[in-house]
């Protein structure tokens, strides 16, 4: 007695079943599914939720980004509330994509850290969020944080964030600085 | 008469209107179904804002239709150099005036009687009655498809004027796959011919006002249920709509037929497309769906199997009709956006056998048991 064996051609071939070579059956059933989502959606729409998965970007944002998103830059404080940022610039040379604009500031009464930036902006029109600013700032004063900039806008003139918008942030627990408590405010 | 023409100028207004409505809002209607079924929101940023306020109506996207339009009317109407500029520029109205005209002979309701409708035109118009029909033609089925025929004409002008590879390749694989379909789309609307024994719409309609086996409304979908798969099938093939729109497969032939044609020209290829998405709705509607009757009803009223007749004054006879009508073809065009957002296409060797031997073989067997059946009834009838 020989037995033959149905080999697959390829790894991926498909065997059909008599049923799903009959056509029309496999034909209904699609349909089914299409239509039985698209009734549950219709469902939800009407009855007042949200029937789709996708976000509705300007008016909404996803809650669940990663936490190493690179979303949009922040300036780290010191402890009295000035930015970490020395304006030495290095973030702004091996930006690839030449969109941070550091102007300098010189205050003689800060013995340490006597220059610091007047002005401190991202074109987020043209920023490729590859993260090497991080990378160069040898002051942990700008790093990335997961929200996304809310920016959309027809103009691309209307796409800079500058210092007031990047000294937002304030954690409350860093394991590397102690920083100033979120009622503290900024004094620059 | 002029009590004749007003009401037959009321007519074409209505359902040239009807099917621009349909053709416009069906690109919204495919936009949206095709949205909510992949859990997506679908097309809804374009407004029309109210003049001197900051009011903008979204209205769930309803204008990206009036949109399109705009874009494709203030588009620069790009030609290329063709052999044949006359065959170019007749291609799209080619197309789209036949898909039009088939609806002349598609009743969208029952018997009118403006005397009766409006007590305050009674002198004017007596006991005159007009079918909502804009021409009555006893050969109403086959007006249909003489149309219907000319718009492969179009198809086929378009893709050999257009002086391009890509066009030709387009218009030869929509001339072979709409004659191909046509005839199957013939063949099993032969089955009603046999059963109702006409082919003037209108008396079609009526005949399916009665009952079959004394329960069932004697809808063409109930006589004939293989016919109206073969005959939706073919429909959207001819119609050239995914799962079978080879002669324009982006994938392969840029845009088949009408890869050179721009701004209105091509919009009116696309135009067609969907009023004839509203064409082949309103056509299963009249063969297979009762037409502008809802199940039991007829002019009158309704008259249950039971044997309840419940009488309606015209008015609400009327605009039932009308509505029924509307409704009717809304559910079948939503079932054809269904159908194409989710069949993959077709290879094109797989479209011809399809046509040539499966559902030609399938329309012939379902005509070859209805006129058995029909003879051994009527036999018996003797």
């Amino acid at each position: 007695v020989t037995v033959r064996y149905a080999r697959k051609r390829y790894w991926n071939e498909r065997q059909l079943g008599r049923w799903e070579r009959a056509y029309l059956p496999e034909i209904l059933r699609g349909l089914a599914l299409t239509s039985r989502i698209f009734l549950r959606n219709m469902g939800k729409w009407i009855t007042g939720r949200k029937g789709a998965l996708t976000t509705y970007y300007p008016e909404e944002t996803r809650a669940d980004y990663a936490p190493l998103n690179r979303g949009k830059h922040v300036l780290t404080q010191r402890p009295d509330g000035k930015p970490q940022c020395v304006a030495c610039n290095l973030c702004a040379t091996v930006c690839p994509a030449k969109v941070i604009e550091i102007e300098a500031g010189f205050d003689p009464s800060d013995a340490a850290h006597p220059k610091f930036p007047l002005r401190f902006e991202i074109d987020y029109s043209r920023c490729v969020f590859c993260g090497l600013c991080v990378e160069a700032c040898p002051e942990d004063a700008i790093r990335m944080a997961k929200e996304t900039p809310n920016l959309p806008s027809g103009d691309r003139h209307a796409m800079w964030l500058g210092l007031d918008e990047l000294l937002q942030w304030q954690p409350q627990r860093d394991p590397a600085k102690r920083y100033p408590s979120a009622g503290a405010g900024r004094s620059r | 008469v002029t009590q004749d023409l007003v009401v037959t100028v009321i007519y074409i207004g209505y359902a040239v209107g009807m099917l621009m409505t349909f053709g416009t809002v069906l690109t919204w209607v495919e936009r949206k179904q095709a949205a909510v079924m992949s859990d997506r929101i679908g097309a809804n940023r374009a407004y029309v804002r109210i003049p001197f306020t900051q009011m903008k109506l979204i209205w769930l996207g309803l204008f990206h239709g009036l949109a399109d339009g705009l874009k494709m009317l203030v588009k620069e109407d790009w030609k290329p150099r063709t052999y044949d500029a006359l065959a170019y520029s007749l291609a799209p109205w080619v197309v789209f005036t036949p898909v039009l005209l088939v609806f002349a002979v598609i009743p969208f309701g029952g018997m009118l009687e403006p005397a009766r409708l409006f007590p305050s035109l009674a002198d004017w118009y007596g006991g005159r009655s007009y079918p909502m029909q804009i021409s009555r033609i006893d050969a109403g089925l086959l007006v249909v498809f003489a149309f219907s025929g000319i718009t492969i004409i179009g198809s086929m002008l378009a893709g050999w004027s257009s002086n391009n590879k890509f066009s030709l390749l387009g218009g030869l694989r929509a001339g072979s796959q709409m004659i191909s379909y046509e005839l199957v789309m013939g063949l099993t609307v032969l089955g009603l011919l046999l059963i109702w024994g006409t082919v003037d719409l209108d008396a079609m309609v009526r005949r399916q006002s009665g009952t079959v086996l004394g329960v069932l409304p004697a809808w063409g979908v109930v006589l004939q249920p293989f016919a109206a798969i073969l005959f939706m099938t073919a429909a959207i093939a001819e119609n050239k709509r995914i799962p079978f729109d080879l002669p324009e497969a982006e994938s392969e032939l840029i845009a088949g037929y009408y890869t050179e044609y721009s701004a209105m020209k091509m919009g009116l290829f696309m135009f067609a497309e969907f009023i004839e998405i509203a064409i082949i709705g309103a056509l299963f509607t009249t063969l297979f769906l009762g037409g502008y009757n809802l199940p039991y009803m007829d002019d009158s009223g309704f008259r249950f199997p039971g044997g309840h007749p419940i009488a309606l004054s015209h008015g609400a006879v009327v605009v039932t009709q009308l509505l029924v009508f509307l409704a009717k073809v809304l559910l079948v065009c939503s079932f054809q956006i269904l159908v194409r957002w989710s069949l993959p296409r077709f290879r094109y060797d797989q479209l011809l056998s399809f046509a040539w031997k499966f559902m030609l073989p399938l329309a012939l067997l379902n005509l070859m048991v209805t006129a058995t059946v029909l003879w051994a009834l009527q036999g018996s009838a003797k």
